[in-house]
Parts: C-alpha cells; structure tokens; sequence
C-alpha cells in the first residue's frame, strides 16, 4: 500500500483556487520531486498532506501509524528565544539524548547538540532541522524548499545528504525544489505541477516532456544541459534512459 | 498578616509578575507585544462596561479583552497588516472606553486608578480572584509548554507533529485575556504590556534555554514588584509605575553588563 494517496485533490484560498483534481501517490522508499513555477501549489500540496491546510475537494489518505519527518521551507527562530540544538530536537519527541546524537550524525553535523540554535550557520541550521526529522525514524521526509538560502554547493551537499539517508533507513522523501537540476538528479520521480499534475515520471521523461518545456520556457535549457551532462559521468543511468526510451 | 495594605499589595504584585513571566516571554518570541498592548488597551472598555452594569471589574475587563484578542486573532491575515489592525481596534476601544467613562454620572471615578492601577487598595478578594488567574495562567502554558514552543517556532511543524498550531495561539490569547483583566488594579492598563515584556526581555541574556528564561523573567518581575512597592512608600511615588521602572532598570543594568563581558570576549 502506498504510504501517500491523494486522490481528486482541490484547495481553494477564498476565490483563489490553487490546486485542482489533483492525484498522486507515494510509495515507500521511492524519493519524489515536485517542481513548478512560483504559485503553482507546491508547498499548498505539501500543507494538505500534513493536515494544514482544509481541502475543498477530495481526498488525501495517509497509511496508518505512517511518521512523518517534516523539514519546513524556514524556520525563524527569533533572537530572543534562547533554545540549544538538544532542547530544540527533542521539543516534540521526547526521545533519549542518544537518538538525538544519532540523528545528527546521519544529518552530517555531529558536535552540534550544545550550540544555540540562533548560532548556527545556514547550512547548519538546515542539518539540524533535517536531524530533528529523523529523529523519530519516519516512514517518509517532507522538504519544503529545504535548501533555500543555501548556496549551490550547500544545497548540493545537502540533497547528497539526503540520498544518503534515504539509503541507511530506507524512508521515502517527497520534496518541493527549485533547483531543477541538482534535485532532478536525485529524484527517483519527478512531478511537475501547475495547479494541477502536468506531467510526471522518472527525471528524464518530465525533462524532456513538451509539458514541462513550456512551463520553464528558456531557463531549463541550462539547467536541463547540466543534468544531462551530470548524467554522462554517472554510471547508473541505465535506468532512467530506458525509461526515457519508453 | 493579610490586614496590612502593604503585604497585600506586595503580594497582589508578585503574582501578576508570576503570571506575566512566562506569557511575556512568549509575547516577546512572538513579537506579540503591540497585541499585548492592544488587549490591554481594550480592557478599559471592559471598566467601563462593568461600571454602569455594576458588575465585578475583573469581569468585564476580562470579557472585553477577550474579545477584543479574539477579534484581532480572527482578523489578522484578511486585508490589513497585523499593526495597523492593532492600531485601529487599540485606540478605539481606549476612546470608546474613555467616553464611556464620561457618561457614568453619580458615581465619581477615578479613572487614574484605572490607567496606572491602584495596587495599594487590593483588598482580599482581589488578591484571591490575582492569584486564582495568575495560577491558571501559570497552569495553561506550563501544561501545553512544549506545544506552545513548537506553535511559535513554526506552524507547518506543529501541524506534522499532530497539533494544530491555531488552538496553541488561542490558549496564549486567553492566557493573555486573563492577565489583563487581573492586572489592571496591579498596575493599570497602560502598563500592563510592560509587565508582560520588560521582564522577559531582561531575562534573554541571562538564559540559555526558555525554561530558564521564563523563570528569571519571573524573578526579576516579582523582586520589581517588590522592590517598586518599597520604594513608592519610601519616595511617594505613584505605586505601578514604580514597579515598571525597577523593572526597566534592571533590564538596563542587564544589558549594560552583557555589553561590557561581550567585549572582553
């Protein structure tokens, strides 16, 4: 059973429909992208699946006991609320001390567990939220945007981090970027969405989808030239070109 | 013991501190403290209502703040910025309340005990109804703690943890409500968002977690309170504001320090 079904789905903000009809799955262990143009209902997609946001319309199912682990787009901490990176994970799950070091090592910042959490590099900040949705063993991660402020080094650092992950507890990650290239190449699916599913399937058929051209017009050509080209020097792309043969 | 004005007042002072510690500091994080300022000011209205219905003041200023928190918090995101919003409803409901006042004729009132409070004229009662708020207050947000901490650092994360953030908001507007309503008498409506944020943020630089924090602030606002009613029966001097300026005071002192051990760093 997948452990995300949304069927039918619509969301409406007043007269403002911003998603409509739309259906996906999610299976276990499977890491999808959402790309899409500002205001295309990306991070209105992900509320729904959290529960923050009423549908109008349809349905979005959950499978039963699923955790989720959830990494939102920003989180501001304000300067006055002084919390360390420990209290800071375990807020909502009061789990042992141990699980939290744990969580941070799969994260890649070990040593961080005594910082403050106002003075933490971007980059770090990042690791940290990503540890603290680990730290209860979820079945699936939820990434908002999640590199956001990071630069093109961070941000490729932080998806390698997230493959890595991915590999050692087995979770599905659904997550929404910007960066079509660097997330393209991590993705086992790609969704395109503009209020509704224009398009999906493994990276090099939404890449080439005439769909998908039309939504990232010029800019795509950049960033699909680099996928491809990151693709030459990868040795298990057999896959994803028979899927584009297909 | 309870026969003496000065005990009473000392102790109706150091239970709204107690209650306006944690909620300030939840104010402060929220950035809340011209929300604060608005429910207070709108519990003016409250004293009035209750005057010419000739009902307990906590009463109607409790009832009007409470409106008036719910009214911005349902408002807020339709059209107009939060601080504009807060302006209008605030100032209103100040001058609403303060015409209100002038109608009330027979009784002669004095409204300044009303604006800077009249804590030296905390009778028995008013000490009981002070500390019954101030310990639910202290009861609310010691109990949805770590709730109300996730609400405030992000709502998607509350949702994904299983609460809703939105319920979280309003036990923080009724936390608020409460300690308006028993403040008024302690030190008035116009500082009553003192009390709530002078405290807290005297507290940020000494704290390290926001346990820590909630309980300095409680500290310094409950030896303000008592300090401040020493020195108004020492000087003479007005008792409410007294006890804001020893609050603000240590808040100077606090951050004079901290610049000074910054630099040695």
């Amino acid at each position: 059973m997948a452990l995300v079904t949304v069927e039918d789905l619509s969301v409406q903000y007043g007269e403002n429909t911003v998603l409509h009809h739309v259906d996906m799955t999610i299976e276990s262990g499977e890491i999808v992208t959402i790309v899409g143009p500002n205001g295309s209902g990306k991070t209105s997609l992900l509320r729904a699946i959290i529960g923050a946001t009423p549908l109008s319309a349809g349905r979005v199912t959950l499978n039963p006991g699923l955790k989720i682990g959830y990494v939102p787009q920003k989180l501001h901490i304000d300067p006055t609320l002084p919390i360390t990176v420990e209290r800071f994970m375990r807020l909502t799950n009061r789990v042992p001390r141990q699980d939290c070091v744990k969580a941070l090592e799969s994260a890649g910042v070990p040593d961080l567990l005594n910082n403050q959490m106002s003075r933490l590099s971007g980059g770090q900040f990042q690791r940290v939220l990503l540890a603290r949705a680990l730290i209860d063993r979820p079945d699936i991660l939820l990434l908002d945007e999640a590199t956001q402020g990071l630069d093109q080094r961070g941000s490729a650092a932080f998806y390698q981090q997230i493959e890595a992950v991915r590999k050692e507890t087995g979770c599905a990650v659904l997550m929404i970027s910007h960066e079509l290239h660097v997330v393209m190449s991590a993705s086992d699916r790609v969704i395109c969405l503009n209020g509704h599913v224009c398009c999906e399937g493994s990276p090099a058929v939404v890449a080439s989808a005439p769909e998908y051209r039309a939504l990232f017009g010029t800019g795509t050509g950049g960033a699909l030239a680099l996928y491809r080209h990151e693709h030459d020097h990868h040795h298990d792309h057999s896959k994803s070109s028979q899927e584009a043969a297909e | 013991m309870l026969d003496d004005f000065m005990t009473r007042a000392t102790l109706a002072g150091v239970g709204v501190a107690l209650a306006a510690a944690p909620l300030g500091c939840f104010v402060v994080w929220r950035r809340m403290a011209y929300f604060g300022d608005a429910t207070a000011h709108a519990a003016i209205l409250g004293v009035a209502l209750s005057l010419t219905l000739q009902m307990s003041i906590f009463a109607g200023a409790l009832a009007v703040a409470l409106i008036m928190a719910l009214t911005v918090t349902v408002l807020s995101g339709r059209g107009y910025a939060m601080d504009t919003l807060l302006g209008v409803l605030a100032h209103s409901a100040l001058a609403f309340g303060l015409v209100a006042v002038s109608f009330l004729s027979g009784v002669r009132i004095d409204l300044m005990a009303y604006l800077f409070g009249d804590i030296l004229a905390v009778s028995r009662t008013d000490l009981l109804i002070i500390w019954g708020g101030a310990a639910l207050v202290v009861a609310l947000i010691t109990w949805r703690w770590s709730e109300l901490l996730t609400a405030t650092l992000n709502e998607e994360l509350a949702y994904a943890s299983g609460f809703d953030p939105k319920r979280e908001q309003l036990i923080l507007t009724l936390s608020l409500a409460v300690t308006v309503a028993v403040a008024i008498k302690v030190v008035g409506v116009l500082l009553i968002a003192a009390m709530l944020i002078i405290p807290a943020a005297a507290a940020r630089s000494l704290a390290r977690s926001p346990e820590a924090m909630a309980v300095v602030a409680a500290v310094i606002g409950g030896a303000s309170a008592v300090i401040g009613l020493r020195s108004a029966y020492v000087f003479d001097t007005p008792a409410g504001p007294s006890i804001v300026c020893v609050a603000a005071i240590v808040f100077a002192c606090v951050n004079l320090l901290g610049w000074q051990t910054r630099d040695k760093i």
